[in-house]
C-alpha cells in the first residue's frame, strides 16, 4: 500500500498521516479517511492538491495515477462552508416566485393604503403575474427534477450574493409592474401579443435544450459530449450557439421587458444577459479545449455575434 | 491658464511615472491657487468656482488610474468613483452648497493626500524614495480620511434640502417606461453607505502601514 500525508497547503503543517492507503483508492476516499481525524472538514469542503498553488484534484484521480512516490504528499485547504447546489437554486427560485405575487395582490404597506388587496384593471399586468410565475416554477421544477449538477456544493456566501440578487430584482421589477400608476405598454395589445409570442417560445426553447442537455449525460456519471441538435426544432439552436439555453433564457426576459415596456425588467435582462455571456464563453472554451471536432460555425451565446 | 496648464501636463504622459508626476504638479497647482486665493480674497466663498473647471476636469482623467497605477483595483476604484460623485453629482450640479465650508474641508483633505500619494508613487518608480515621503504617505491618511469623509458627509447633508425642494435628477410615476428614481433617498442611502465602505478603506490603509513601515507579515485571507 502506500502512505498519504496531508498537509496544510498554507502553514505547511502536517495534519494527517494515512498510511496503508490502497493504491487505486481514489481522492474521494482519501477525503472521507481524512475527515474521519478532522470531522469538521467534511469532504465537500476540502480542497487537496499536490502543489500548495495548484489545481485541486478530483475526487475520481486514482491515487497510483498521481505523480507520487510511496508517500504522496497532497495539500489541503478548507474551502469554507459548503451548501448544496439544489438547496441554492430552490432557495434563489422560491424568492422572486412568492415576492412578486406580493406585489401582485397588492398586500398592505407596499402602495397606499386605498390600494390594499386591490386589482390592476390592465390585462398586461395579470398576464405579467402569469408569464413570470411560470418561469420560476418551471425553473424549481426543472432543480428538482431535470437539471443534474456536476458540482454537489457551492461556497455558502454564494446563497447570500444570489438571494439579494434574484430577490431585489424581483422586488424592483414587481414594484412597478404592479403599480396603481403602471402606464400600459405604448402600442397595446399588439405589442403585449407579440412580446407574450417571444417569451413562450424562449421558455419552450429553454426547456427543450435542458431536456437535451439532461439526456446527453446519464444518471450519476460525470462524462462530457458535445451537445447536438435532436429532433426538437428548438435544439436546432446548436448548430449555432454553445449554450442556447442562455440564448433562449435572454430571449424570455427581453419578451417580458416588452411586454411590460418596464426599464427595470430591460436593466435585469442586461444584467442577466452580461453574466450568461460570461459563463457562455467559459462553457464555449472548455469545449473547445476539451473537444478536438467542435463544430467551428458555433458562437458562445449569440449566432455569428458573441 | 490652468486649463492650458493641465492640458498640457496631461499630454506629457499616459504612462507610469508620466502620470504621476503630472498628477502630483497639478495637486501642487491646485494647492498653491487655492493659498493664493484665499491670501487674497480672505474667505473661501468663491474659492470652489475658481478651481472647479481643473478639478473636474483632472478628476475625471482619474478614471485611468484604475488601470494604471499598481494598487487594489476595487480600493483604487471606490475612491475614484466617490470623487468623480463629489465633483460632477454634488458640487457641480447643486450650485447653493458650492460655498459650504465642508466643500474647502474635503478639498484640502484631498489637495494634502493627492500630493503625498502622487510624489510617493513618482519617487518610487524612480527609485529614489525618501524616508519622510513614505512616512507622510502612510501617516498622513490617518487624520486625512476622517477629515475628508467628514468633509464630504458634510456637504452631501447640506444639499439635501435642496435636492428635495427641488426633486432635481428625479423621475415620478406615471411614466412610459414604469421606472422611478428619487435623488433624495439615493443621496440618504449614498451616505449610509460610507457607515461599512469607509472603515474598509481605513483599516486597508492601516494594515498596508503595518505592512510598510513596521515590516509585519500579513497573512491576507485567501478568497
Amino acid at each position: 500500500g502506500k502512505h498519504v500525508e496531508i498537509l496544510d497547503a498554507k502553514t505547511r503543517e502536517k495534519l494527517c498521516f494515512l498510511d496503508k492507503v490502497e493504491p487505486h483508492a481514489t481522492i474521494a476516499e482519501i477525503k472521507n479517511l481524512f475527515t474521519k481525524t478532522h470531522p469538521q472538514w467534511y469532504p465537500a469542503r476540502q480542497s487537496l492538491r499536490l502543489d500548495p498553488k495548484g489545481k485541486s484534484l478530483k475526487d475520481e484521480d486514482v491515487l497510483q495515477k498521481l505523480p507520487v512516490g510511496t508517500t504522496a504528499t497532497l495539500y489541503f485547504r478548507d474551502l469554507g462552508a459548503q451548501i448544496s447546489w439544489v438547496t441554492v437554486f430552490l432557495t434563489e427560485y422560491a424568492g422572486p416566485l412568492f415576492i412578486y405575487l406580493l406585489f401582485y395582490f397588492r398586500v398592505p404597506f407596499i402602495y397606499g393604503h386605498k390600494y390594499d388587496f386591490t386589482s390592476s384593471r390592465h390585462t398586461v399586468v395579470h398576464l405579467a403575474c402569469i408569464c413570470h410565475s411560470f418561469h420560476y416554477v418551471k425553473r424549481l421544477l426543472e432543480t428538482l427534477f431535470v437539471h443534474r449538477f456536476s458540482h454537489g456544493t457551492m461556497p455558502l456566501r454564494n446563497i447570500f450574493k444570489n438571494c439579494t440578487y434574484y430577490w431585489g430584482f424581483a422586488a424592483w421589477m414587481a414594484y412597478y409592474i404592479n403599480h396603481p400608476l403602471y402606464t400600459p405598454p405604448t402600442y397595446g395589445a399588439q405589442q403585449v401579443k407579440l412580446a407574450l409570442a417571444i417569451f413562450v417560445i424562449c421558455q419552450l426553447g429553454n426547456f427543450s435544450i435542458h431536456m437535451a442537455l439532461r439526456d446527453l449525460r446519464p444518471a450519476g456519471s460525470k462524462t462530457r459530449k458535445i451537445p447536438y441538435p435532436t429532433k426538437n426544432p428548438f435544439t436546432w439552436l446548436f448548430l449555432l450557439v454553445s449554450c442556447p439555453n442562455y440564448t433562449y433564457e435572454v430571449g424570455s426576459w427581453i419578451g417580458f421587458a416588452i411586454m411590460t415596456q418596464c426599464l427595470p425588467v430591460a436593466l435585469f435582462s442586461l444584467v442577466g444577459f452580461t453574466q450568461m455571456t460570461i459563463w457562455a464563453k467559459g462553457k464555449h472554451r472548455s469545449y473547445l479545449k476539451e473537444f478536438r471536432d467542435y463544430p467551428p460555425l458555433r458562437m458562445p451565446i449569440i449566432p455569428f455575434l458573441l | 491658464f490652468f486649463s492650458y496648464l493641465s492640458f498640457f501636463l496631461l499630454r506629457q504622459g499616459l504612462c507610469c511615472t508620466g502620470w504621476t508626476t503630472v498628477a502630483q504638479t497639478w495637486w501642487l497647482v491646485l494647492a498653491i491657487a487655492m493659498v493664493r486665493f484665499y491670501m487674497e480674497k480672505g474667505t473661501h466663498r468663491g474659492l470652489y468656482k475658481s478651481i472647479q473647471k481643473t478639478l473636474k476636469f483632472f478628476q475625471t482623467f482619474a478614471l485611468l488610474e484604475v488601470r494604471i497605477i499598481p494598487t487594489s483595483v476595487l480600493v483604487t476604484g471606490v475612491q475614484v468613483s466617490s470623487r468623480i460623485f463629489m465633483v460632477w453629482l454634488i458640487t457641480h450640479s447643486i450650485k447653493p452648497i458650492q460655498n459650504e465650508e465642508s466643500v474647502v474641508l474635503f478639498l484640502v483633505a484631498w489637495t494634502v493626500t493627492e500630493i503625498t500619494r502622487y510624489s510617493f508613487y513618482t519617487f518610487s518608480l524612480l527609485d529614489h524614495l525618501p524616508y519622510f515621503i513614505k512616512w507622510a504617505r502612510y501617516n498622513f491618511f490617518i487624520i486625512l480620511y476622517p477629515v475628508g469623509v467628514a468633509g464630504e458627509l458634510l456637504t452631501i447633508y447640506a444639499a439635501l434640502p435642496y435636492v428635495k425642494k427641488t426633486g432635481m435628477f428625479s423621475i415620478r410615476l406615471p411614466n412610459k417606461y414604469n421606472v422611478s428614481f428619487d435623488y433624495y433617498y439615493f443621496l440618504l442611502i449614498t451616505m449610509a453607505s460610507y457607515i461599512p465602505l469607509f472603515p474598509q478603506l481605513y483599516f486597508h490603509m492601516l494594515r498596508q502601514r503595518r505592512k510598510v513601515l513596521h515590516g509585519e507579515v500579513i497573512v491576507e485571507k485567501d478568497d
